[in-house]
């Protein structure tokens, strides 16, 4: 029998020009991909589909889904997975590592500035009124102080590289970022699919994140309680996140919860068990600020609990993350991060920003409308893809409507560049081929900042695209960060 | 224990009981059918009636159907998702109501009724009922058994799982009485039959089936099929796993596993309902049923069955619930954190 040729998956590659992961500028495969080359040399297309499906029907089976919205059915779809790992060295995630807990650091204090003293504000840092006018903006909380100041205890920053292969922030999710369910699924999945790499190639774990997870959630607890009950409160089974919610809650050992399992007596929280009533000191919530509490945010909010704010404030329950910190996702506030580091921490930013327009302030209002069809335009609160103008793209009654809209409400939009993001081999029909990828680590902000290695590599699937949410035709791939850079 | 959690526990066992005893009666009377090979209407309605019966859905089938025949029960009993107690209903909200509860359940578990969920919503589920019902029947019936094996063997048999054994335990002594039920409308309404034709044989070794009670009757009885020990063993025996009376005192030493009150005591309704019906089973005899008439009898005993799960409900989860749930899921589903990711 012949000998098979090497590298079937790989035949007529071409990094067309991006930035890619595994074969760097020179068009060679870079050290730290070099193990996972040799692993996939004879493996051929039929073999990798193979193993593919299997994974997709492990997937569905065990459930690892998320809800399609509209749906009445409550028909669920397996988020794509690609079997291509996304691999990072070293030397590199010690940099993203520092870049993250630096930024993560500076928004904390940020947060906290802004709910007492105001600072920044005053001193003109920041002008008032964009922090004063934003949606998510909670000044029924300032001069509030949360458990042990922390604000956003946990955060889904989205990194994306551009052509050159620069890592930069896209933007922080400060409020309730999902999928980290799927960095500790997909890992799993790769574990029985590939066991054999794993001893090979130096991976490090990611596993540890639900009990780090806990560790933060009883740090934060109401001081006095010597063992704190954590739940985690969820919209319900509805949710497209429910399944974080349940693998989350089911990995730290603790209850899972919907608004009417709670109640409020004597500004304490308790539960509904079929006992009577147990107290509640800690709140992992994954509902938004708005539906939190009836009586205080959004009157007509069944998922929330009345009262909770009420406990909140007197200190007899902690939430994570705290209420306001909306504000820190707002993409007007995102613009000016670079300089909350240098207020805070008078460092230079490890991590920059995408280059970023006001439409707020008149000469960046003036560039935005004559260059919008090479613009990127997006609505400052809102996230997933939504209500977003690639400008490179759209039609001329796009733009238009854009232009009408930024003009209406300039404060509600900022632009960028259309940043070429970088591309990664991707099983795509019967071969591999580049696809667009970002990266979305978790950190964990409590006793100390703690971000498990990796994060959520997402890869927008459609050939071309650069928009990598779930909702819009993204998967996901595991991401392996190594222990050496090699 | 959340008591929306405990309720959750409690439907997912019930309804997959549900479904693996729908099943059971199905398969056992479409191989009957077809022993008797009968084409005339009336017999076929006399047949499939009181089948239809057994899961109380007669008036909602009549709205669908303006004749009984056996594709048309079996259609409605095993793949009509109006019917809330179709096979495949049942089998979707044991699934629904475990995923709301996924912390609660083994991976082993919840990978196999979701995969049984998988199946029945499946075409493939409807290529394997029409080229052998047996085949459907019994993954139907297997998957259960492997379910209940699982509980047993993969869960803490914390207060979660004593929730759900009382669903099981419940749903189980409540279909027992009505497979028994099926053929009480060949008796005399009180007292028992005098002769007892080979059909009339067929159609009670047929109950037997239904409850998987075939071989412990030839066991205790031989192979002489009355419907006097047809009732004895499948009301008071105290052996046999799906006699009422080991169900019943199955849920009644759960419930008082929940609230750790010995037996002969009791802290509330459920628990005194579930002694009292205890001691009438244990203590019963087939003669005093008959006497009042069989199928009345079983009827009295669905209702008190009906009450002592009233009892548990509101006494361990009612106050859990008083919301209007339509506005609640639309609300849950426009909730905009979830897009973020």
């Amino acid at each position: 029998m012949d000998k098979a040729k090497p590298f079937p998956l790989l035949a007529d590659y071409a990094t067309a020009g991006f930035f890619d992961e595994m074969f760097g500028r020179d068009g060679n495969v870079c050290p730290h991909y070099h193990k996972l080359r040799d692993a996939f040399t004879y493996l051929d297309h039929d073999e990798f589909q193979t193993r593919r499906r299997s994974v997709d029907l492990a997937f569905l089976r065990q459930g690892v889904t998320f809800n399609v919205y509209g749906d009445s059915r409550g028909a669920e779809r397996v988020f794509p997975f690609d079997l291509v790992p996304r691999i990072i060295p070293a030397s590199e995630w010690e940099v993203l590592e520092r870049g993250l807990t630096q930024r993560i650091t500076a928004l904390n204090l940020f947060l906290h500035d802004i709910y007492h003293e105001q600072r920044i504000l005053k001193d003109g840092t920041i002008p008032g009124h964009y922090v004063l006018s934003g949606k998510h903006f909670r000044r029924e909380f300032v001069n509030f102080s949360v458990p042990k100041n922390i604000y956003i205890h946990v955060c889904g920053t989205d990194l994306i590289r551009d052509d050159k292969g620069n890592y930069l922030v896209l933007e922080d999710n400060g409020r309730c970022p999902s999928g980290v369910s799927y960095v500790l699924e997909n890992r799993r999945a790769m574990k029985r699919t590939f066991r054999g790499m794993f001893e090979n190639i130096g991976v490090r774990p990611v596993d540890h994140y639900p009990q780090e997870l806990l560790k933060m959630l009883q740090f934060i607890a109401p001081a006095g309680i010597p063992d704190p009950t954590v739940v985690l409160l969820t919209p319900g089974a509805y949710n497209s996140a429910y399944f974080e919610h349940t693998y989350l809650a089911r990995q730290m050992g603790i209850e899972i919860v919907e608004g009417r399992d709670l109640q409020v007596t004597d500004d304490r929280v308790y539960m509904r068990t079929t006992k009577g009533l147990k107290p509640v000191h800690v709140i992992y919530r994954r509902i938004d600020d708005d539906f939190l509490d009836p009586t205080v945010f959004r009157r007509d909010s069944m998922l929330g609990v009345p009262g909770l704010v009420r406990a909140y404030r007197a200190g007899n329950v902690s939430l994570a993350n705290s209420i306001g910190t909306g504000i820190a996702d707002d993409k007007v506030m995102y613009y000016f991060v670079p300089r909350i580091i240098k207020y805070y921490l008078d460092q230079e930013p490890i991590l920059p920003n995408v280059p970023t327009y006001l439409a707020n302030e008149e000469a960046d209002l003036a560039y935005i409308l004559d260059h919008l069809d090479q613009l990127v335009v997006k609505a400052a609160n809102e996230s997933g893809g939504y209500g977003m103008l690639m400008g490179p793209q759209a039609s001329k009654a796009e733009i238009e409507e854009f232009r009408q809209k930024i003009i209406a409400t300039p404060r509600n939009y900022i632009a960028q560049p259309l940043i070429r993001l970088s591309q990664h081999p991707t099983f795509v029909d019967d071969r591999f081929e580049g696809r667009h990828i970002d990266l979305r680590p978790f950190i964990l902000s409590g006793e100390k900042t703690v971000i498990v290695p990796g994060g959520l590599t997402r890869v927008a699937l459609r050939k071309g695209s650069f928009v990598v949410n779930s909702s819009q035709g993204g998967g996901s791939k595991d991401t392996w960060v190594l222990y050496g850079d090699s | 224990m959340l008591s929306r959690v405990a309720n959750s526990l409690y439907w997912m066992a019930r309804y997959l009981e549900r479904a693996e005893n729908v099943a059971r009666i199905l398969d056992v009377n479409l191989q009957l059918s077809l022993d008797f090979r009968s084409l005339d209407p009336v017999e076929v309605q006399n047949h499939w009636l009181p089948i239809l019966d057994c899961t109380g859905d007669q008036d909602a089938f009549r709205a669908q159907h303006k004749h009984i025949t056996a594709a048309a029960v079996t259609e409605f009993m095993v793949f009509d998702q109006q019917n809330p107690n179709s096979i495949v209903s049942s089998i979707c909200q044991a699934r629904e109501n475990a995923r709301t509860v996924r912390d609660q359940i083994s991976v082993e578990s919840w990978e196999q009724l979701n995969r049984l969920y998988l199946f029945a919503i499946a075409p493939a589920a409807r290529h394997m009922w029409a080229s052998s019902p047996s085949d459907f029947f019994n993954e139907v019936k297997s998957t259960s058994l492997l379910l209940i094996g699982l509980s047993e063997t993969t869960h803490i048999h914390n207060e979660g799982w004593l929730f759900s054994q009382f669903g099981r335990f419940i749903e189980r002594a409540d279909k027992t009485s009505r497979i028994l039920d099926v053929r009480t409308h060949t008796l005399p309404a009180r007292g028992l039959p005098k002769t007892v034709n080979q059909t009339a044989a067929l159609e009670w070794s047929a109950v037997l089936r239904s409850a998987s009670a075939w071989d412990a009757f030839k066991t205790l009885y031989g192979a002489d099929v009355h419907p006097r020990n047809v009732a004895g063993l499948l009301l008071f025996n105290e052996d046999f796993p799906r006699s009422i009376r080991v169900c019943v005192e199955q849920l009644n030493a759960t419930l008082r596993r929940i609230s750790g009150v010995a037996e002969g005591r009791y802290s509330n309704d459920a628990e005194k309902l579930a002694g009292r019906l205890t001691a009438e089973l244990r203590f019963g005899t087939v003669e005093e049923v008959f006497a009042v008439g069989l199928h009345e009898y079983l009827d009295q005993l669905q209702a008190k069955l009906n009450t002592i799960g009233d009892a548990v409900f509101s006494i361990y989860i009612s106050h859990a619930f008083n919301d209007s749930e339509t506005a609640f899921v639309q609300q849950e589903e426009k909730q905009q954190q979830a897009r973020i990711f």
